[in-house]
């Protein structure tokens, strides 16, 4: 199911410092074309459908029509990711369209603890960072 | 018109690119869940250190969980360590690094609990035993705290798992530092050490982005780049080929980079095809666990339960008669009704939602149907598309399911990898313990100073994302350790940065010496593109390789085929040729690909026995041989004198039955 890009809505990210989807892309499939400023799928057939450039383009630019060897023309699967959730919509190819909001986080973004004032003490023992300053203890086997 | 005669991509390689060369003490390479693990931990114990990070995609998606999660597939909870094992043991097949399992079974949970922590969404189970997504469910406390999850078996937990990656990417950004992150650096071969015998020293990669060669030395470095994908010949052979189950990108650079080292390899016969929806490759484990579906044959049988499938799995006892079947087992009922031509297979989700219908509320019945779409929309977005596409209620119409084309892989339901060190325990043996200058460090490999996790670590499967991160984690410390204790190293490379430069960007040479030549770029007498052998290894794969050509046979015959093949596959690799960065990564992938295959084939030839029926069959030794091969088989190459030494190593139970 490849990503594919609407001409007219692209602006190769002009206004960015980077292209959003060339940046994202697991694959590197998404490649800007520097004369026309618009961005294509440089590899169709290695697109795993994961969704990250269509979720990440500014301008939703991106979609995705499936894989021309076993979907039916027709659907499509469009997210809407915000900073809490994410919103989907899809269409089927009788024209059903069916909506679903899951959450996607439970924090604000950029708040997660990297626990930076963390220091291990005992180098030797096995225990992880934060299991130490928890007070685990490792568990042996018992049956043994 | 113009000539076809042009690269297709825009990042246009040329022939010599800039060098750029750094020295750290500890090098991560891989960006996904286990190389986030170690990138988190590190710090925490080498904060005066060097340590750079070096990922092929952008932290934010790359590695397995790019696309996201609907389950935690490893969370303890209130099962033991031991449990773990058995579970482990039991699916597959017996052979088994328990020292390595029970480990990660004392840790795993330390990071799911850093997982909610930094907000990824746990579901959980209320007092009366309701159902609450991740965000509904903050009310309960978290996991740490004592709340309950919501399991889907005995080890599974549900999440709303969108945005899993980018959380743990988060996170390690602010650990280890945006200014010691490398992204869209493939690094392609790892280098030892110039004077000391067996010492890793450095490593070697380029930018998929600029015309740059990035040399690396180091003290010691963390390879975690994920398992083996297209290797075989897909179900889906037009634009559907990129929906592989396991990532797309995947090309078996652990192993191989690893494996090129001379670092031995466990296992390697081990492989995973496993069965999911049929194209989209949609997961069926909720609809397995969560919504109580079963699979019925072509007549509309379950077949599973019938008289001839209990007889089958007898003759695989302890393991066919345990109370979880083994997903290789499961696989080879499938396939059996499927070569007696009863197939297809499919998921009776009809029932399953008619049965649940029946014992919920309507506004419970709609929150369950919205559940069964976001466990593919979490995971696996295609497979929502297609049932779109096909019109699929799945309250009315079943679909199929089918077992894939095989993946390689050592942190799901497979456990080929590396050998490796355990902890250094009274109660692990001797022989699971790698030591450097007397001291032991958990997760090396039996190259000094170099560490691997997740799917690189063989013998010890179904850690899965969770596992993956906090074996990353274990492995950071040891690498700590590691580091500490060699601070007098100095890494001395034997090749010079020009014989470095000339192999990676050898392909780019060779296309542009002989890209004139012809009037269409890909056809030339002088080279070869990646993607015309990607799939002269596909095709050697699928038909002599145990692929899904032969429902997953292969013989001693088959073998010395395709063997031979490969081995005109890694002659012609002096060939690859590549018109841009993107091709030059392409090259080093397949380049990855055939020597992992290579060695997954070896080891099928060398193990005289069928061991994972349902994953492959050895079809001139059927059935399980406990007699004689009821041992690991671990492999090494030499990477001086170009040979392959391939041998048994003892398997020692440690938790008993």
């Amino acid at each position: 199911m490849p990503s594919f890009v609407i001409s007219e809505k692209c602006d190769g990210c002009k206004g960015g410092d980077k292209t959003a989807c060339m940046y994202i892309c697991p694959n590197d499939l998404m490649v800007l074309e520097p004369n026309e400023m618009k961005a294509y799928n440089q590899e169709p057939d290695q697109c795993w459908e994961c969704f990250s450039c269509v979720k990440i383009c500014p301008t939703q630019a991106i979609e995705v029509r499936g894989y021309a060897d076993f979907v039916p023309l027709g659907s499509s699967i469009m997210p809407m990711l915000g900073t809490e959730d994410v919103m989907w919509t899809c269409k089927f190819r009788n024209g059903t369209i069916r909506r679903f909001k899951f959450p996607i986080r439970t924090t604000p973004e950029g708040s997660a603890n990297a626990y930076l004032d963390l220091a291990g003490k005992d180098l030797d023992s096995e225990l992880l960072s934060t299991e130490e300053a928890d007070g685990y203890e490792i568990p042996k086997p018992t049956t043994i | 018109m113009a000539l076809p005669n042009k690269p297709l991509g825009e990042t246009k390689a040329v022939k010599d690119p800039e060098v750029e060369e750094r020295e750290v003490d500890i090098l991560i390479v891989g960006g996904g869940m286990a190389a986030c693990g170690t990138a988190f931990e590190i710090k925490k114990w080498a904060p005066d250190k060097k340590i750079l990070l070096v990922d092929k995609a952008a932290m934010e998606r790359s590695g397995a969980v790019a696309q996201g999660l609907s389950a935690i597939n490893t969370y303890l909870g209130e099962n033991t360590p031991e449990d773990y094992v058995r579970m482990v043991r039991n699916d597959l097949m017996g052979i088994v690094r328990e020292d390595l399992i029970f480990d990660l079974g004392c840790h795993v949970d330390d990071s799911v609990f850093l997982f909610e922590e930094w907000g990824l969404p746990l579901w959980k189970m209320t007092d009366e035993g309701k159902k609450l997504d991740g965000q509904k469910g903050l009310k309960m406390g978290t996991l740490k705290e004592g709340a309950k999850p919501v399991r889907t078996g005995k080890w599974q937990i549900m999440i709303n798992g969108e945005s899993y990656k980018r959380i743990i990417a988060e996170a390690t950004k602010l650990a280890l530092g945006d200014e010691n992150i490398l992204e869209r650096v493939f690094i392609v071969e790892l280098l030892l050490d110039a004077n000391e015998e067996n010492r890793i020293a450095g490593a070697v990669g380029f930018s998929v982005r600029e015309n740059k060669v990035y040399i690396i030395k180091c003290n010691t470095m963390m390879v975690a780049c994920g398992g083996a994908v297209n290797i075989y010949q897909p179900r889906s052979v037009g634009e559907g080929k990129g929906r592989a189950w396991y990532p797309v990108w995947n090309a078996g650079s652990t192993y191989t980079m690893c494996m090129k080292a001379g670092a031995e390899l466990t296992m390697m016969e081990n492989r995973f095809t496993p069965s999911r929806y049929k194209d989209g490759y949609g997961p069926v484990g909720a609809w397995f666990l969560l919504f109580k579906a079963k699979t019925l044959n072509g007549l509309g049988e379950l077949y599973a339960a019938s008289d001839a499938s209990k007889a089958e799995l007898e003759k695989y006892a302890p393991y066919g008669t345990a109370a979880i079947t083994p997903t290789c087992l499961r696989n080879h009922l499938m396939v059996f009704e499927m070569k007696e031509g009863r197939g297809p297979i499919m998921m009776d989700t009809v029932t399953a939602l008619k049965e649940m219908g029946e014992q919920l509320s309507k506004k419970e019945y709609k929150a369950l149907e919205s559940e069964a779409w976001e466990n593919f929309l979490d995971m696996t977005c295609g497979q929502a598309n297609l049932w779109c596409g096909m019109n699929i209620d799945p309250s009315k119409k079943n679909s199929e399911v089918m077992p894939t084309e095989p993946y390689l892989l050592g942190s799901h339901s497979g456990c080929c990898g590396l050998w490796c060190s355990g902890p250094d325990f009274d109660w692990v043996p001797e022989e699971y313990k790698i030591r450097y200058k007397d001291k032991v460090y958990n997760r090396m490999t039996t190259v000094n100073g170099l560490f691997t996790s997740g799917d690189g670590v063989g013998g010890s499967g179904h850690k899965f994302s969770s596992g993956s991160h906090a074996e990353g984690r274990i492995g950071a410390k040891a690498m700590a350790r590691f580091a500490r204790d060699n601070a007098d190293f100095t890494p001395t490379l034997s090749r010079s940065n020009e014989e470095l430069v000339d192999l990676l960007y050898k392909p780019v040479r060779l296309f542009l010496e002989h890209c004139d030549y012809t009037t269409a770029i890909d056809i030339n007498p002088n080279y070869l593109k990646p993607d015309g052998m990607t799939y002269r290894l596909m095709k050697a794969t699928h038909e002599y390789g145990a692929g899904t050509a032969t429902y997953y046979q292969t013989s001693n015959k088959s073998l010395e085929i395709v063997l031979g093949l490969l081995n005109l596959m890694r002659e012609d690799c002096e060939k690859l040729a590549a018109g841009d960065l993107h091709e030059l990564m392409r090259c080093w992938e397949i380049f990855h690909r055939i020597w992992t295959v290579e060695s997954h084939l070896r080891h099928i030839q060398f193990r005289k026995e069928t061991r994972y029926p349902g994953f492959y069959y050895q079809s001139d030794y059927p059935g399980q041989d406990d007699e004689n091969w009821f041992c690991f088989v671990n492999s090494k190459y030499d990477p001086k004198a170009g040979t392959w030494d391939i041998f048994k190593k003892d398997y020692i139970q440690i938790i008993p039955d």
